[in-house]
């Protein structure tokens, strides 16, 4: 398999030569898609969130040289596997961070913990990554399917929205964003009329669509990410589904993707995130500085979520004064989380990083004030409820 | 009221009419395919790549400079075409007396670098590009609700891919066309200029992508990845009609679209794959394709 490793940033620090400081040399690896449908979401916006970190952490200044590598794993389980262990095993790579696509989340997740070495997520969406498929090497930073389904589920149904049909993607993230949705609508006294799983990634949604209209739901549950999102939704309008009274509840869906479908077919969706730029002045502020690297492109949650993983692995680096793994995820653990994108927050035993997620409406082309003011706060939903209880997940080695 | 498979008849109604819409663009796709490999025996795997900057010229023209959408497709099967006359003559012309295999490698590397360079200028997200107000709104056929601009594709793609079935085997244009690819020799000693015929029929074959695009480029997000799936199925189209067949491609490419329509409502999961297994075993039983002719 052919890949290309760039090494994006050597911080080789050798300003302390003559101080007495321990030197140590941790080894990042970026690994997301950076050519296929959720490249802007993750890619190369994700390695410039990682440096970023490594520079306001001011690695040098603390005897900590940090190199970052990047691949691309085409969201193709086998080609992440093959990366992971590559560079875990010829490359010296401590951490991997990112991952985005469930499936190859999965897969850098075994890998990861058979060679005892730390992955910090922030890509993937599905909830087993801290419930059934949960690993003591692994920390789920950034949300989860469950924390989506909570968000915007319970919103739909709270409108009155009761029944729904899903269009699903057919993988791992899918399934598992249908599951916790259906499971949240039926515990709200909502109903499930119906569900259709789509090839991923796909082009025409508009078969699925006329499935749904026919079902006779409220509500079309879009349990799909990225491009697919975007095009179901814009067919969604094309085919006059909701003109019709249809409405659509997109599942995950990033601030990239409004970008793309344009507010004037986007508005008034209601979707749910962790992060967004326009939060308060410190999210203003590393957006600003990240947009400026970025080709002036605003951060996803995505990118927020790595550049805040990397932070707080530093600061186990620099706590422990060393990188051995089981001291670095008690640390992690155990230490409360402090950034200026998520907050406060902490790294729950299971792995799963407890934040407020927050409830956006996509705002009318009228009210926004120019490129990227695309949301409106609807609802933060406070860290104790966002996300799913840790003895809901079924996370096998805490009964060890 | 009867009802098939547990489908009632009005939506299996709609959903062939969408399985022939998805048909339109696999016919003109497979269509341009067909007359370059007829013609010129080079297997053009950038055709993705040249129906997505067909997509691409056409918001490019729709943002930079105002023109709108009827004059893009006009001019953008002429500028993408003309890109691939260029590309002809630098490059594939060198490559006629050698094995199919290298024209294909030379296309294909062709396609990865126009794709990586529109995903480094544009991302992939998708650009916006919206429907002309004439198409807007739709018609209420009574089995569903058809957008007049998917209405429109048929009909374009129909009338598209019957002028060029015409044009080349009914007309004496289309026979010189076709003499030459037999005998370039002979047919160049009737004082006809070949090399020049073929790198225009390349560049007829590539405009064809092109306009492919530009009528895709309302319906999906504008993205440098939207050729990359399509070609491999476009491909799988062209040889279950038979490599080279004109008429092949295009009924191939309207049938396929049915089938894949009815696959997305019976068996969603296998949408993806039902036109390889079409083509595999049309491979069995029918090496040359449904309406090739084995040589």
């Amino acid at each position: 398999m052919n890949f290309k490793t760039l090494i994006l940033a050597t911080a080789t620090s050798l300003l302390l030569a003559g101080t007495a400081m321990a030197q140590t040399a941790v080894k990042i690896g970026v690994l997301n898609d950076r050519s296929g449908v959720y490249a802007d979401l993750s890619g190369e916006g994700s390695v410039i969130a990682a440096r970023m970190a490594v520079e306001d952490f001011d690695a040098a200044g603390k005897g900590i040289t940090v190199e970052i590598v990047s691949a691309d794993h085409q969201n193709k389980p086998d080609v992440a596997s093959n990366i992971a262990r590559q560079w875990y095993d010829q490359d010296g790579v401590d951490l991997i961070v990112d991952v985005p696509t469930s499936s190859a989340a999965f897969a850098v997740n075994e890998i990861t913990r058979e060679k005892n070495k730390i992955f910090m997520n922030s890509g993937a969406g599905s909830a087993d990554l801290t419930g059934a498929q949960c690993s003591p090497n692994t920390v789920h930073w950034t949300y989860d399917t469950w924390a989506l389904a909570k968000g915007t589920g319970t919103a739909m149904v709270e409108q009155g929205n009761d029944k729904w049909f899903f269009i699903t993607a057919d993988y791992a993230f899918g399934h598992a964003l249908e599951r916790d949705t259906m499971a949240i609508v039926e515990a709200s006294g909502g109903e499930v009329v119906g569900t259709v799983r789509h090839p991923f990634p796909g082009t025409d949604f508009s078969s699925y669509l006329l499935q749904a209209q026919a079902s006779g739901a409220q509500v079309i549950g879009l349990a799909n990410a990225g491009g697919d999102t975007v095009n179901t939704i814009k067919q969604a309008s094309e085919f006059g589904i909701t003109q019709a009274g249809q409405a659509l509840a997109g599942l995950l869906i990033f601030i990239t993707d409004i970008h793309a479908l344009g507010l004037e077919t986007a508005q008034g969706l209601v979707l749910t995130e962790s992060f967004y730029w326009d939060l308060n002045d410190e999210t203003r502020a590393w957006s600003e500085r990240f947009a400026a690297e970025n080709d002036g492109k605003k951060p996803t949650m995505v990118h927020a979520g790595v550049y805040a993983s990397v932070l707080h692995y530093l600061k186990a680096v620099e706590a422990t004064g060393g990188k051995e793994t089981e001291a670095l995820m008690a640390e992690m653990k155990s230490t409360p989380t402090s950034d200026p994108l998520f907050g406060e927050g902490m790294v729950r035993e299971d792995g799963r990083k407890i934040h407020d997620m927050y409830l956006f409406k996509v705002k009318a082309p009228a009210d926004s004030t120019g490129a990227w003011d695309y949301y409106e706060l609807l609802a933060t939903i406070p860290a104790d409820q966002a996300f799913r209880p840790i003895e809901d997940g079924g996370c096998a080695f805490l009964a060890e | 009221m009867f009802e098939l498979l547990g489908i009632p008849p009005q939506a299996l109604f709609g959903q062939l009419l969408l399985g022939l819409i998805n048909g339109s663009f696999y016919a003109l796709l497979s269509l341009g395919l067909a007359v370059i490999f007829g013609l010129l025996n080079i297997i053009n795997f950038s055709h993705g790549a040249q129906y997505m900057m067909g997509a691409f010229v056409a918001w490019m023209l729709l943002t930079y400079t105002g023109i709108n959408y009827w004059w893009a497709l006009l001019i953008v099967p002429l500028v993408v075409g003309a890109s691939g006359v260029v590309i002809e003559r630098l490059m594939i012309s060198r490559l006629y007396h050698l094995d199919h295999l290298y024209g294909l490698l030379l296309t294909f590397g062709l396609a990865l670098i126009i794709q990586g360079l529109f995903r480094n200028q544009y991302g992939v997200s998708g650009l916006p590009y919206s429907i002309p107000a004439e198409l807007s709104g739709g018609t209420n056929l009574g089995f569903m609700f058809l957008p007049n601009y998917r209405g429109w594709v048929i009909v374009a793609s129909v009338v598209v891919c019957f002028a060029t079935w015409f044009a080349i085997e009914k007309t004496r244009l289309g026979a010189y066309l076709r003499a030459a690819t037999e005998n370039p020799t002979l047919v160049g000693a009737f004082g006809i200029n070949v090399p020049r015929m073929i790198t225009l029929t390349y560049g007829f074959g590539v405009a064809l992508a092109a306009l492919a695009g530009v009528l895709a480029a309302p319906i999906y997000s504008v993205n440098p990845n939207m050729g990359a799936d399509l070609i491999i199925v476009v491909f799988a189209v062209v040889v279950i009609g038979g490599m080279g067949s004109i008429l092949g491609a295009i009924l191939t490419g309207f049938g396929l679209g049915i089938v894949e329509g009815l696959t997305r409502v019976f068996y969603p999961e296998g949408s993806a794959v039902v036109i390889f297994v079409i083509m595999a075993i049309v491979l069995l039983v029918k090496p040359a394709g449904l309406f090739g002719r084995t040589q």
